[in-house]
């Protein structure tokens, strides 16, 4: 269940376009999955609405966002547009390396995970953004049980972030504590603001969050690959991870294996779909920051974008 | 008679005095010994070692691709036919909501106007006891579309309409092959069991691979946890048919079809119809967790409020299940309670269809009003109420002012009491925990009930997953004593008096009907994701049944006991503490025993929180689609409850014996 935000419909809406009319499209329902987060809703509703346009039949259906790679291996879901790589990545992955699933495209919308505080934080731990100066007033975020060392919320121990063995490589004075969702991550997060708390923990961009609450990442030594498995490279020349996330996370489209086999005009249009972090935020603004349902903010969405959604359609 | 039942218990009493304490001194000093030699056992006997551990996971994997890919009679594949079984349900389903809320576009028919809803929801209510529960259901079902949930309870509704129906049938004609076959009793009802205390989440993956992923995989997950119910009743009722009746029906000259269809079943109806009111209860608490492999509706709503942080909304959506949950429960109870009626053939129309004409005329009505005003046929959007605003309000206020405090409990809790029972606990080695159920299980059942037990306990160490399993239990012991030490007295208390024995059943049939995830976010936010927020979410969900219980069994005293109390001029304290405690102790731990099943179903859900059990590898399972691993874990935590229930129920059976109670 996690949650990603806000980056769009992308693809979807290339899928209907085309299922359409062309003689080699079948007249199959195409089944998009809507989950628990704004931003992936809106997206499926954009998707649907340019489905529509072009007479093809579509569904939403409501499903588990881990789950959701398990059905599009069986066919039961045919496309996901918000494919995150922090997130989903592994389960993604295996599929693909199954066969079940392809890889039909990248969004120009970069995702970015790592630790992150409150704008709130600043004046109590001054020096940030940088690791050295959140490691140097560790004990501000001290708990009962992690004291006298900070205490890090992160995510859910299956998203694999490797946050215990940062903690390690760089020495830092903080005790890592893996919330078990990424609901429970905000209800802290929310919890802490409105005591202005120090708090820091895991999270991502974009994000809706961000829209509800202002804050930034910690600056950790630029991530490379080399970090991840060399101990030599980097600071801690004994231990591997001595580095921050990737700042350019991928975010993908994904569709069912015989996809390009039933739909192939549609599928074309899905590998055009491009979403920015810009759409992204767009997209879930409209709907956690004015509110409005996920239909009229996709219709508002497409009014907006005329030009763009027109051009991956072509 | 109730002289009789004191002194035999009394006489019994003595008579093992002796052996009564001895034996459980003798198994928890075993128990100890190990447990404190732990540091001079030879690892194995600690923890199962890797390479001896079972491979199950790999196993009920291999079973499941095979079920998966390879053909049955070289025609199609067992998932293919799940899946054509699975298709049937769309149809019911999509009459029901159709008539209920989308319409039926095809043939430009709209759905039934809210007013006709409401006025039928009414109507039932009435015939089916008095106007009373008619203006209940009607209050209820109009809840629905004044605070504007209008179409997400319908697609809930129209779900559980088909899904209990479905339910009630397999499970009742379960029922009466197990009553005919007894070898398919004896395979069944230990199914029964495991199927009733596997938590939820278990069941997805399987359901994604076998059903797939949608609304109608949704209304299947629901009927496949509403089943057992309905099974175990429909055996219950069926087996207390009594000889008599079935005789006259014998002598009456009734076939075998006869004799089953206008014999049995009509004896058994009201067993019969508390399973359908126990399917009915089970589909509303599926609610939520069915949208995790995609069912529409409220439960979907509320998941989705939660995780973008808009709690108000979220227990809008939980308020609209548990209103939803009253009306059907007092709806289905009334039937149950309902004798048939007769009336005479030569009354008027209206008298002998008065429920009948009262339908018709508010569907003819209520089509006329919709023809007239659209207010009729839908509630406007601009006149629907939100009590959102004040449940954040009330969220904030109690984050704001009571963190502080609350954080001294915390803290303290977690150093002095949570913290050094959990390290107690992962220092237990397998063969101490092995011989206490087995000894356990020797002492209050015999042989059997300790091969069973210790059957459980070594499938949970052989599994590999023991430190996990450990953690688990130490969640569920601690909440369930902390269940124990508060909804006892609360239980005591509110069984002193009628008014509050009927206060204490509607918190308990509110608090079990309401969703459960709801109560996550508000325990993190007061105590920070960790222990404390998990256990606290644990308690406030297992408090139910011991309180419950506890209030059942003081009550149901047999009262000529309480009255041979009175007149030999006991206090109130000795009639509590000597007479009504001892004899309503048999149920007050069938009430533990429930509430360690609550336990073990919260504590699963509690890993949303974050922790580091079982339920955390359940949903990592979830993640990597490892539908084996799902459902081992699954088994590991469905063996633990059924460890405990066979024990506690073996320990109560006797003791109510021993009473005089049975």
């Amino acid at each position: 269940m996690r949650n990603l935000t806000k980056t769009v419909s992308v693809a979807a809406i290339l899928a209907f376009a085309a299922s359409t009319a062309f003689a080699e499209d079948s007249t199959d329902t195409i089944k998009i999955p809507i989950h628990n987060w704004s931003s992936q809703i809106v997206g499926a509703h954009i998707v649907g609405k340019l489905l529509e346009k072009t007479g093809a039949t579509v569904e939403y259906v409501s499903s588990d966002s881990q789950v959701v790679y398990t059905a599009m291996c069986e066919g039961d879901i045919h496309l996901e547009n918000e494919v995150w790589e922090g997130a989903f990545g592994v389960a993604f992955e295996k599929v693909v390396k199954e066969g079940c699933v392809l890889d039909a495209g990248t969004h120009d919308a970069k995702t970015r995970e790592e630790w992150w505080y409150p704008k709130y934080v600043e004046e109590i731990c001054p020096g940030l953004p940088s690791w050295e100066a959140l490691n140097a007033c560790a004990d501000k975020f001290a708990v009962a049980e992690t004291a006298p060392k900070g205490r890090f919320l992160g995510g859910p121990v299956d998203w694999l972030k490797h946050d215990a063995e940062r903690v390690k490589a760089f020495n830092l004075n903080f005790d890592v504590v893996n919330a078990g969702s990424a609901a429970a991550l905000w209800a802290e997060l929310a919890s802490a603001e409105k005591r202005k708390e120090p708090i820091v923990l895991f999270n991502w961009t974009p994000n809706f969050i961000e829209a509800l609450y202002e804050g930034s990442f910690v600056e950790f030594p630029d991530y490379d690959p080399k970090c991840k498995d060399d101990p030599s490279w980097g600071t801690n020349k004994d231990l591997p991870y001595d580095c921050g996330n990737p700042k350019g996370g991928y975010l993908k489209i994904g569709v069912w294996k015989e996809f390009p086999n039933k739909w192939p005009k549609a599928y074309a249009v899905l590998q055009k779909v491009n979403f920015t972090n810009m759409d992204v935020a767009v997209q879930a603004k409209l709907t956690d920051i004015d509110g409005m349902e996920p239909e009229q903010a996709a219709d508002k969405w497409l009014a907006d974008n005329e030009s763009k959604w027109k051009a991956w359609m072509e | 008679m109730s002289a009789v039942a004191l002194e035999k218990s009394a006489s019994a009493d003595k008579a093992t005095w002796l052996g009564s304490t001895t034996v459980p001194m003798l198994i928890v000093l075993t128990f100890l010994i190990l447990f404190f030699s732990a540091p001079l056992l030879p690892a194995w006997m600690i923890q199962v070692p890797q390479q001896w551990a079972v491979p199950f996971i790999d196993w009920t994997n291999a079973l499941i691709d095979h079920l998966r890919n390879d053909m049955m009679f070289g025609l199609f594949t067992f998932r293919d036919m799940t899946r054509s079984v699975a298709e049937l349900i769309t149809w019911p389903l999509a009459l029901v909501e159709g008539l209920l809320v989308a319409g039926f576009p095809d043939i430009n028919l709209p759905a039934m106007p809210w007013l006709m809803t409401v006025g039928l929801a009414g109507i039932l209510g009435w015939s089916l006891r008095d106007w009373k529960l008619g203006a209940l259901a009607a209050g209820g079902v109009a809840y629905m579309a004044i605070f504007g949930k209008w179409e997400l309870s319908m697609v809930t509704l129209a779900a559980v309409l088909v899904a209990a129906p479905v339910a009630s049938a397999i499970g009742f004609f379960t029922g009466v092959l197990a009553v005919k076959k007894p070898w398919f009793e004896a395979a069944i009802v230990p199914l029964l069991n495991v199927l009733q205390s596997l938590p939820h989440f278990s069941y997805l993956i399987p359901i994604a691979v076998f059903i797939g992923v949608g609304h109608k995989a949704g209304v299947i997950a629901t009927i496949i946890f509403a089943i057992p119910p309905m099974a175990r009743l429909t055996i219950l009722g069926l087996k207390s048919v009594p000889d008599e009746i079935r005789e006259a029906g014998s002598m009456a000259g009734c076939t075998r079809l006869q004799m089953f269809w206008m014999v049995d079943v009509p004896a058994a109806r009201q067993p019969l119809l508390v399973g359908v009111n126990q399917v009915i209860m089970q589909c509303l608490a599926m609610v939520v967790i069915a949208a995790f492999v995609g069912a529409r509706g409220l439960g979907h709503d509320l998941l989705f409020r939660l995780q973008s942080l808009k709690i108000g909304e979220a227990l809008e959506s939980g308020v609209a299940i548990v209103m939803m949950a009253i009306v059907l429960d007092q709806l289905s109870r009334a039937a149950t309670e309902k004798q048939p009626s007769h009336v005479e053939v030569t009354d008027s129309w209206l008298k002998r269809f008065p429920f009948l004409s009262a339908s018709i005329a508010v569907v003819v009505g209520s089509i006329v009003l919709s023809t007239i005003t659209s207010y009729a046929s839908v509630w406007p959007k601009e006149l629907t109420l939100s009590t959102a605003p004040f449940w954040d309000g009330l969220v904030d206020w109690i984050t704001f002012y009571f963190y502080d405090p609350l954080q001294y409990f915390r803290d303290a809790m977690l150093l002095y009491v949570l913290i050094p029972v959990r390290d107690v606990f992962q220092m237990v080695p397998w063969t101490a925990l092995l011989t206490l159920v087995a000894m356990t299980g020797w002492v209050l059942g015999g042989l059997r009930l300790a091969a069973i037990v210790s059957g459980f306990v070594l499938f949970i160490a052989f599994a590999g997953f023991w430190e996990r399993s450990l953690i688990t239990a130490y969640m569920v012991a601690v909440s369930v004593t902390a269940c124990v030490l508060i909804g006892l007295p609360v239980g005591v208390w509110a069984s002193k008096t009628e008014r509050r024995a009927a206060m204490a059943k509607l918190w308990c049939d509110t608090f079990q009907t309401f969703p459960s995830f709801i109560y996550l976010i508000p325990v993190i936010m007061l105590f920070k994701v960790g222990d404390v927020a998990a256990i606290s979410a644990i308690i406030i969900y297992a408090m139910i049944p011991i309180v419950r219980y506890t209030v059942f069994g003081l009550r149901n005293v047999p009262k000529h006991i309480v009255e041979a109390g009175v007149m030999s001029g006991c206090t109130r304290r000795q009639l509590l503490w000597n007479i009504r405690m001892p004899l309503a102790f048999p149920e007050i731990m069938l009430g533990i025993n429930q509430t360690i099943m609550f336990a073990l179903f919260m504590v699963i859900i509690a890993a949303f929180i974050g922790t580091k059990d079982l339920g955390q590898e359940i949903f990592r399972a979830l993640t990597f689609n490892d539908a084996g691993k799902g459902l081992v874990l699954g088994l590991c935590v469905a063996f633990m409850g059924l460890t405990a229930d066979k024990l506690i129920t073996a320990w109560s059976t006797a003791q109510k014996k021993k009473l005089g109670l049975v």
